[in-house]
C-alpha cells in the first residue's frame, strides 16, 4: 500500500472520528436544546476527536517512512555472508545501491549476482512486513487516539479551547517554518563564503581589482592562477544598475505624477493597468529584447556615429531593466502621491498656487520620503536583476564604467559559476556564495531602509 | 472703490436683507450642481467689508459648499457646477478671463482641519508671498512673515523656531499658522470653513478673539457648527437649510427675533 492512500486512509479515519466525538456529544446532552450545556459548540468535540485520532497516527507514519529505509537496508547487509561484511566502506556502499537498483527495478535481476538477488529478495520480503504492519501500527494508533478522546468527552470538556491551541500552533509553526528557511538560506550561504576566503582572503575580493576566476585542472594549463577581485562585478553592477535607474526613476516618476495628479478618471483607469502589464512581462521576455532587439539597434546606432559599441553592452541591459523597473516605481511613487492629504493640495490652492506650484513644491515635498524609499527598493531590485544582464550584458569583466562596453554584474557570473561542471572544493565554484552573501547583504541593507523610510512616512498622514 | 451693488433676482425667497453697503463680495442667485444633484438653490447674499458673516445651518445644508464657491475651490471637484454670478468688487469671478490664480490670492481660506504644509514654520508663512513675488528680497519677506505671525497671535509662541516643522506645532497654534499663511498674502476676504472643529476650548477661544481682531482689516466669512462661535464672532448670520438660504440678518436680530419658522427651530434647537 502506498504512503498517499495510507494518507487517504487516515483522511477518512479523522472524518469518522469527527462525526464519532461530534455524536457523542450531542448524545451526552441529549442532542438539540441541550447544546446550551455543552461548554463548546458540538463540532469542537467532533475536530478534537478527529486530531487525536489522527496527529499521533501522522507523527507516528512520518517517523516510521523515515526510518524504514535505513532499519531494511541494515537488516539485509547483516543476512549477507561474512565475506561481503568484510568489505570496506566504498565496496559496501556500492552494493547496497545495486540491491536498491534490483529492487526498484532499475537494473534488471537477472545481470545481477546471485548474493545481490537473494538481498533483493530479502529487501522485498522485509519491506512488504513493513508496510503491513505500518498499517496495522497505524490503525491501533488512530484507533486508541479516537478511544481516548470520545472517553474525554463531556459536557465540562474544553473542547473549543483545546482545538484552537492546536489551531494556533499549527498557525506559529508554519510562520516559523517560513523564517528558519530563510535563516538556513542565509547560513548556506555563510558556510560556503566562508570556506571560499579560506582559499582566497577578503581583502583580495572586495579590493582586487582583476576578476578571472579559472581555475587549472593542471599546473601548465593557460590561466593556471585564478584572479578574485570583485572590484569589476561591482562596478558593472553598479554602471547597470545606474542606467536602468536613469531610465526608471523619471519616467516612472514623471508618470506616476501625471496619472495622480493631471490625468482624469478614464485615462487613468486605461492606462494604469497597461503600465502594470509591463511588470507582469518575464523577465527572459526582456532579455530577448535587450539582447536580439536593443543590442544590435544601439551597436548600428553607435556604428553610424562612429562609436565603438560592444553587441552586448551595458547600455542595452541598463536600458531595458529600467524599463522593467518603471511599473515598480511608478505605481509606489503613485500610491504615495494619493496618500498625500487633499487638504495640503486645498492649502496650496486657497494661496492660489497654481497646479504646478501646488505639486512641485507641496505635494512632492510631502510625498518626498516615500518616492526616495520606493527608489531604493528599486534599486535593489535592479541589483538583484538576473536574466536580463545575463542575456544581454556579457560575461566579459571589464574593469571600466564606459556603458557602451560589455560589462558584467554579480548575479551573471553567479549564474556563469554555478552553471555546467562543478567541483564545490574549488574556489571558482565557492566564489559564487561569497558574489551572493555581498549581494544579498547590500539588497537587505536596502530594503530595510526603504522600508523604515516608507513606514515613517506612512505613520505622519494616518 | 465702491461699486453699486448687484440687483437681487426678484424671486429670491430669502427673509431678511441679503444686501448691505459696502459690500466686497456679491453672490446672486448661486446654484451649485454636483453632477444631477443640485446642493446650493439660487443663493444671493453680500459680504461686508470689515465684518465677520456666520453660514449656520444643520449637516449637509450646503453651507461650506457655498464657501467654496467664494474662492472657486470648488474647480478642484470633478462634475461640480456653478451658475449665478459671484461680484468681487463688480467683477464676476467665475468669468472666463478671471484667473484662478490671482483670485484666490484676494479671497484666502482656512480649512476646518489645520494643514500646514510639510515645511519649516517660516516656509509656510513665506510660501505664498514667495508664489506671487510679494517681497522682493529676504527682508521684505521676513518682514511679512512677522508681522503675519504677529496678526495671527503666533509670534511670541513660535519665534524661536521658525526654522522647524510647522506640522510640529499643536492643534491650535497649527490653525494659527493656517491663517497667518492666509494673511501672509494679504487678501481683501477670509474665508473659514468651520476653522475651529478640530480645536480644543481653549484653542477655539484664542481663534475667536483672532477673527474679532482680523475684522478690522479684513471681509470674513465663517461657517460653523456652533451657534455660540456665530454669535460670538458675526456680525450677520445667514442659515442655510437643505441648500436654500432661508434668512439673512444681523445676528442679534437672528438670535433673538428669528422670522422664519426653519430658523428658530434651529436656534431653539429643534433639530440640527
Amino acid at each position: 500500500m502506498s504512503h498517499s492512500v495510507l494518507l487517504l486512509a487516515l483522511v477518512v479515519v479523522a472524518v469518522l472520528a469527527y462525526w464519532v466525538g461530534k455524536s457523542r456529544a450531542l448524545s451526552l446532552v441529549g442532542g438539540g436544546r441541550g447544546i446550551r450545556n455543552l461548554h463548546s459548540l458540538p463540532s469542537y468535540y467532533g475536530f478534537m476527536a478527529a486530531l487525536w485520532c489522527a496527529i499521533p497516527a501522522l507523527i507516528v507514519m512520518v517517523l516510521w517512512v523515515s526510518a524504514q529505509d535505513t532499519v531494511i537496508s541494515k537488516l539485509v547487509l547483516s543476512r549477507l555472508p561474512s565475506s561481503v561484511q568484510s568489505l570496506d566502506a566504498g565496496q559496501l556502499s556500492l552494493l547496497k545501491n545495486d540491491i536498491r537498483n534490483v529492487v526498484s527495478g532499475a537494473i534488471p535481476a537477472e545481470s545481477a549476482s546471485p548474493e545481490v538477488q537473494a538481498a533483493a529478495a530479502g529487501y522485498r520480503q522485509l519491506r512488504s512486513i513493513a508496510d503491513l504492519s505500518l498499517v496495522a501500527v497505524l490503525l491501533l494508533v488512530s484507533g486508541l487516539g479516537l478511544f481516548l478522546a470520545r472517553a474525554r468527552i463531556a459536557p465540562t470538556l474544553r473542547a473549543r479551547n483545546s482545538v484552537e491551541g492546536v489551531v494556533e500552533f499549527m498557525l506559529m509553526a508554519c510562520s516559523t517554518l517560513a523564517i528558519f528557511v530563510t535563516v538556513g538560506i542565509v547560513l548556506s550561504v555563510l558556510y560556503e563564503a566562508l570556506r571560499f576566503f579560506h582559499a582566497v582572503p577578503v581583502h583580495e575580493f572586495v579590493f582586487g581589482l582583476k576578476w578571472s576566476p579559472q581555475i587549472a585542472m593542471r599546473a601548465d594549463q593557460v590561466g593556471s592562477s585564478g584572479a578574485f577581485g570583485a572590484v569589476p562585478l561591482f562596478l558593472g553592477t553598479a554602471v547597470i544598475s545606474g542606467i536602468a535607474m536613469l531610465v526608471a526613476v523619471p519616467i516612472g516618476l514623471f508618470s506616476a505624477i501625471y496619472l495622480a495628479e493631471y490625468a482624469d478618471r478614464r485615462f487613468r483607469s486605461a492606462v494604469k493597468p497597461v503600465l502594470e502589464i509591463l511588470a507582469g512581462i518575464p523577465t527572459v521576455v526582456y532579455g530577448f529584447f535587450a539582447a536580439l532587439t536593443l543590442g544590435p539597434f544601439i551597436r548600428q546606432l553607435g556604428e553610424s556615429m562612429g562609436l565603438e559599441v560592444a553587441s552586448e553592452s551595458a547600455l542595452s541591459a541598463g536600458l531595458v531593466m529600467g524599463i522593467m523597473i518603471i511599473p515598480f516605481v511608478s505605481s509606489l511613487a503613485d500610491d504615495m502621491i494619493t496618500a498625500v492629504p487633499q487638504s495640503l493640495r486645498d492649502g496650496a490652492y486657497a494661496l492660489g498656487a497654481t497646479r504646478s506650484e501646488t505639486i512641485r513644491q507641496v505635494v512632492l515635498r510631502a510625498a518626498l520620503p516615500g518616492i526616495v524609499g520606493g527608489v531604493l527598493l528599486a534599486i535593489s531590485r535592479a541589483i538583484g536583476e538576473t536574466m536580463i544582464v545575463v542575456m544581454a550584458a556579457g560575461l566579459a569583466a571589464n574593469m571600466t564604467a564606459n556603458p557602451l562596453a560589455a560589462l558584467t554584474t554579480v548575479t551573471v557570473q553567479i549564474v556563469t559559476l554555478l552553471t555546467g561542471d562543478q567541483e564545490f572544493d574549488s574556489p571558482k565554484t565557492l566564489a559564487a556564495f561569497a558574489l551572493g552573501l555581498v549581494l544579498f547583504c547590500v539588497t537587505l541593507l536596502l530594503n530595510v531602509v526603504a522600508l523604515r523610510v516608507v513606514r515613517k512616512y506612512r505613520e505622519q498622514y494616518e | 472703490m465702491n461699486t453699486a451693488n448687484p440687483p437681487v433676482p426678484e424671486n429670491c425667497s430669502t427673509v431678511g436683507v441679503v444686501t448691505v453697503e459696502n459690500a466686497v463680495l456679491s453672490a446672486r442667485g448661486v446654484d451649485v450642481y454636483y453632477g444631477e444633484k443640485r446642493a446650493i438653490k439660487d443663493v444671493s447674499v453680500d459680504i461686508a467689508r470689515n465684518q465677520v458673516l456666520a453660514m449656520i445651518g444643520p449637516s449637509g445644508c450646503g453651507k461650506s459648499t457655498f464657501l467654496r464657491c467664494l474662492n472657486r475651490m470648488n474647480d478642484t471637484i470633478e462634475g461640480c457646477r456653478v451658475t449665478g454670478s459671484i461680484t468681487l468688487e463688480g467683477q464676476d469671478i467665475y468669468d472666463r478671463s478671471q484667473d484662478v490664480v490671482p483670485l484666490r490670492a484676494r479671497i484666502g481660506m482656512v480649512f476646518q482641519k489645520p494643514n500646514p504644509f510639510p515645511k519649516s514654520i517660516y516656509e509656510n508663512v513665506a510660501y505664498g508671498p514667495r508664489i506671487h513675488g510679494l517681497a522682493a528680497d529676504r527682508v521684505e519677506l521676513d518682514e511679512i512673515v512677522h508681522t503675519s505671525l504677529q496678526r495671527a497671535g503666533l509670534w511670541d509662541e513660535v519665534k524661536d523656531r521658525l526654522t522647524q516643522p510647522g506640522t510640529g506645532l499643536s492643534g491650535g497654534q497649527q490653525q494659527r499658522l493656517c491663517i497667518a499663511r492666509t494673511i501672509a498674502v494679504n487678501p481683501e476676504i477670509i474665508l473659514m470653513d468651520e476653522p475651529c472643529s478640530a480645536l480644543d476650548p481653549i484653542a477655539t477661544a484664542r481663534i475667536e478673539d483672532l477673527i474679532d481682531e482680523l475684522r478690522e482689516q479684513y471681509a470674513i466669512a465663517i461657517v460653523t457648527h456652533s451657534m455660540q462661535q456665530a454669535a460670538r464672532v458675526s456680525q450677520r448670520t445667514a442659515y442655510f437649510h437643505l441648500g436654500d438660504l432661508i434668512e439673512v440678518g444681523e445676528t442679534d436680530r437672528i438670535f433673538t427675533n428669528p422670522r422664519h419658522k426653519l430658523t428658530e427651530d434651529y436656534i431653539t434647537g429643534r433639530f440640527g
